[in-house]
């Protein structure tokens, strides 16, 4: 585990390593307040569930591709997480984050109704990262995240949720907030200046 | 619980699910098989790991069902039409030249794959000269996949793929609904031999014309991965087929220079000359 010492020089802040997001219905305008104000010299990887229906073709990557400073693309199973990347995952397939920090997918049964699923890829990640990973629910209109979410604050990491008095839709942010009181609640472009300014010191 | 006793109980776990019972999921992509190791620890209603690795070395009976956690994989038939319909018009006329032909699905879990291979045969005019191999780890999974029998409410999607795969006849031909089932004649599976194999710890056993193996290795890790796909490399005659699923590939692996992608977006390769 990487850690620093705080600057009052009392408990050790771990760096965050790694930052996942889950998004459902509005997904695209919100992550457009966010993905591309990332600078071109981001040093965290990024790893993004979005519900998206399983037999259309994800635009998400071209479209993120085109607005984006850092690199975006869709996550292929077994390759390493590198840094200043935003890895998608593909439309019908759960992206889990393995111990040794490589991409899996997996084709197991529809959680929440949801393949990808953003718990299952908030709880492998907080697995694999423990406390130096930050996790970002989104608009959405289910469930789905909640428990992800709680997962990451559990293990000692940074939870973020949109929220949900300006998301476009509240049911999802609200339920990560309700399942995982640790969870600050913040509009997109508090999210958006507090991810840019992740991967040094974690910001207090 | 602390993540990293969770750890070392999953490694015991599977440490003894190997020495005890000789299946290998050790190099299994992790991740996913802690959430289906939680799944069946809270399901077969056990506190921790610990203590279902010692329900499982005391009792035998407890494996065929932590088997179907760990290895069943629900799919439909003609999944990603696609790539049936890649393999019908660019594979299969390769393969008419052939006077008998050898067809491997690796990992058939409960058939539907296999199925779909065999309707696309018998339209194609194929199947009266084709051996189908059908194998997988899970018995009760091939026992399913010998039976034939599906929910009716899964045969709309079924038959949806199929049309879309280039389906020369109607689904409908080849089963009977039965009490909310779909029972599937028996008649497909004239040409098809069932047996269980481990693409991680068997070995080759037949010389393939065809090898369709769709996602599976997704749940390797890439030593387990590697080993497949040699095993695939060494059972494919020259100029024979490997169809994957379509977030998979070759191109992490040792034996990629083995192969020449075929039709590259459908995960299609052909072995290379020897």
């Amino acid at each position: 585990m990487i850690a620093s010492a705080q600057a009052n020089g009392a408990s050790p802040t771990p760096v965050t390593e790694a930052v996942v997001i889950g998004a459902s219905a509005g997904a695209v305008q919100a992550l457009a307040r966010i993905l591309p104000a990332l600078p071109a010299d981001y040093p965290l990887p990024v790893l993004v569930v979005v519900h998206v229906p399983a037999d259309r073709d994800n635009m998400l990557v071209p479209h993120f591709a085109a607005t984006c400073r850092i690199a975006v693309r869709e996550a292929e199973d077994k390759e390493a997480i590198r840094a200043g990347t935003v890895y998608f995952a593909p439309s019908d397939y759960h992206m889990l984050v393995e111990p040794d920090r490589t991409i899996s997918l997996s084709l197991d049964p529809l959680v929440h109704y949801s393949r990808p699923s953003i718990d299952v890829l908030f709880d492998s990640a907080a697995d694999a990262y423990g406390p130096a990973l930050a996790g970002v629910v989104l608009t959405g209109a289910n469930d789905d995240g909640a428990a992800g979410l709680k997962a990451v604050a559990d293990a000692g990491g940074v939870a973020l949720a949109e929220d949900p008095a300006t998301a476009y839709s509240p049911a999802m942010p609200r339920a990560a907030l309700d399942a995982c009181p640790a969870a600050r609640s913040m509009s997109l472009d508090q999210i958006a200046s507090f991810l840019a300014a992740l991967g040094g010191a974690r910001p207090s | 619980m602390d993540d990293r006793v969770e750890d070392i109980e999953i490694q015991l776990l599977l440490e003894a699910l190997f020495q005890r019972y000789h299946y290998d999921f050790r190099n299994y992509a992790r991740a996913s098989i802690k959430r289906r190791l939680r799944q069946a620890r809270d399901q077969m209603g056990f506190a921790s790991f610990s203590a279902l690795q010692e329900g499982l070395l005391h009792d035998p009976a407890r494996l065929p069902r932590l088997l179907d956690y760990l290895t069943v994989q629900v799919s439909e038939m003609f999944r990603d039409p696609s790539y049936y319909r890649a393999i019908r018009e660019k594979v299969i006329p390769h393969l008419r030249t052939y006077p008998s032909l050898k067809v491997w699905i690796a990992g058939c879990s409960e058939g539907e794959e296999l199925y779909s291979f065999v309707i696309m045969f018998r339209e194609e005019g194929l199947e009266k000269r084709t051996l189908f191999y059908a194998t997988d780890i899970n018995p009760d999974a091939l026992d399913a996949a010998a039976r034939g029998i599906y929910p009716l409410d899964r045969i709309s999607a079924f038959t949806s793929n199929h049309r879309h795969s280039g389906g020369k006849s109607s689904l409908s031909d080849y089963y009977r609904a039965d009490y909310g089932r779909a029972v599937f004649d028996k008649s497909l599976r004239d040409r098809v031999v069932f047996s269980d194999h481990s693409l991680v710890t068997d070995a080759v056993f037949a010389e393939m014309h065809l090898i369709s193996c769709r996602n599976v290795l997704i749940y390797f890790d890439r030593k387990f991965q590697d080993r497949a796909i040699g095993l695939f490399r060494g059972s494919l005659a020259r100029k024979g087929f490997l169809g994957l699923g379509s977030k998979e590939s070759l191109h992490f692996s040792e034996h990629a220079d083995a192969f020449a992608p075929f039709v590259r977006d459908e995960k299609i390769y052909q072995r290379h000359e020897q």
